[in-house]
């Protein structure tokens, strides 16, 4: 057990799945507002980035891809964040 | 060689042990990126068009099977950790392992479609279309673009499963395997925002 979770693509598939479920229970206990939208975009982010670091094996590319593909996801949580903001006011 | 000294300086400062090397083919990355800036504006286009109209949106949201999307990303993720386990494998020259975590990966991809087949036809078959609501023109859309996409990723996955098979992938020779896995991640990458985005947040 604790030798397949020295591989990196185990231990992010294991984050991954759970964290799924997390955002489905958010969904199922109908979670809504600032809190809400702010930990399904944190959870978000964090599968995000172990899709782009583990998965995509990024975490060894040249700095600028990595930037790239993790800035992608911080404009595009931001931007919705915005969005979701706005609707709040 | 002085500049080759100072190149070599700038690479071991790096935190990575490793020299950087970006896997598969640097094309495949322009594509991806590319791809996710098109994606970018969709997902900021449904969240600016769900400010004006919060309401219609909650309410019509609830419509959505929440559990299909969800699965569907626990297919995708498990999709791509195959994936990622045959680049290991040809890493390693485990040349039998390689077509058949492709394949498996490409099962969980046929899942997510299946799964996506029997939410279109619910949908559609309750009379909903792309003009029904702007909520339901954003669903449509929005899922219809990625389904395709997911597509497109089942077919490289059929190319590099074909390809493997042949025991075209090596150490060192792993570059359209990558390519092909890069593409078949960014898939799942771009899930990970539209199930939240699109079933949950309200």
């Amino acid at each position: 057990m604790m030798n397949a979770l020295k591989n990196p693509a185990h231990r992010a598939w294991l984050v991954l799945m759970v964290a799924t479920g997390i955002t489905w229970y958010l969904g199922e206990v109908g979670a809504a507002g600032t809190a809400a939208i702010v930990a399904m975009l944190v959870i978000a982010f964090i599968k995000g980035r172990l899709v782009v670091l583990d998965f995509m094996e990024l975490r060894g590319a040249p700095r600028l891809w990595r930037t790239l593909l993790e800035g992608w996801l911080i404009v595009v949580g931001s931007l919705i964040l915005l969005a979701y903001w706005i609707s709040l006011k | 060689m002085a500049i080759i000294g100072d190149m070599n300086t700038a690479v071991a400062t790096a935190p990575e042990p490793a020299s950087p090397r970006l896997p598969g083919d640097l094309a495949i990355w322009f594509f991806i990126l590319a791809e996710m800036l098109a994606f970018a504006v969709f997902f900021s286009s449904y969240a600016f068009a769900r400010s004006a109209d919060p309401e219609l949106f909650n309410f019509y949201q609830q419509t959505l099977d929440r559990n299909a999307g969800a699965l569907n990303t626990l297919l995708l993720v498990t999709g791509s950790w195959f994936v990622v386990l045959a680049v290991q494998a040809a890493h390693r020259n485990d040349q039998a392992a390689v077509p058949r975590h492709i394949a498996l990966g490409m099962l969980c991809g046929a899942g997510f479609l299946v799964v996506k087949v029997f939410e279109y036809a619910e949908k559609f078959g309750a009379g909903i279309s792309l003009s029904t609501n702007t909520f339901y023109m954003f669903y449509i859309s929005l899922t219809f673009f990625h389904f395709m996409h997911v597509i497109l990723g089942m077919v490289i996955l059929a190319v590099i499963w074909t390809q493997a098979r042949k025991g075209a992938y090596k150490p060192g020779h792993c570059n359209g395997l990558e390519s092909g896995a890069a593409y078949w991640h960014m898939v799942d990458l771009l899930w990970i925002i539209l199930f939240p985005l699109v079933y949950v947040m309200r």
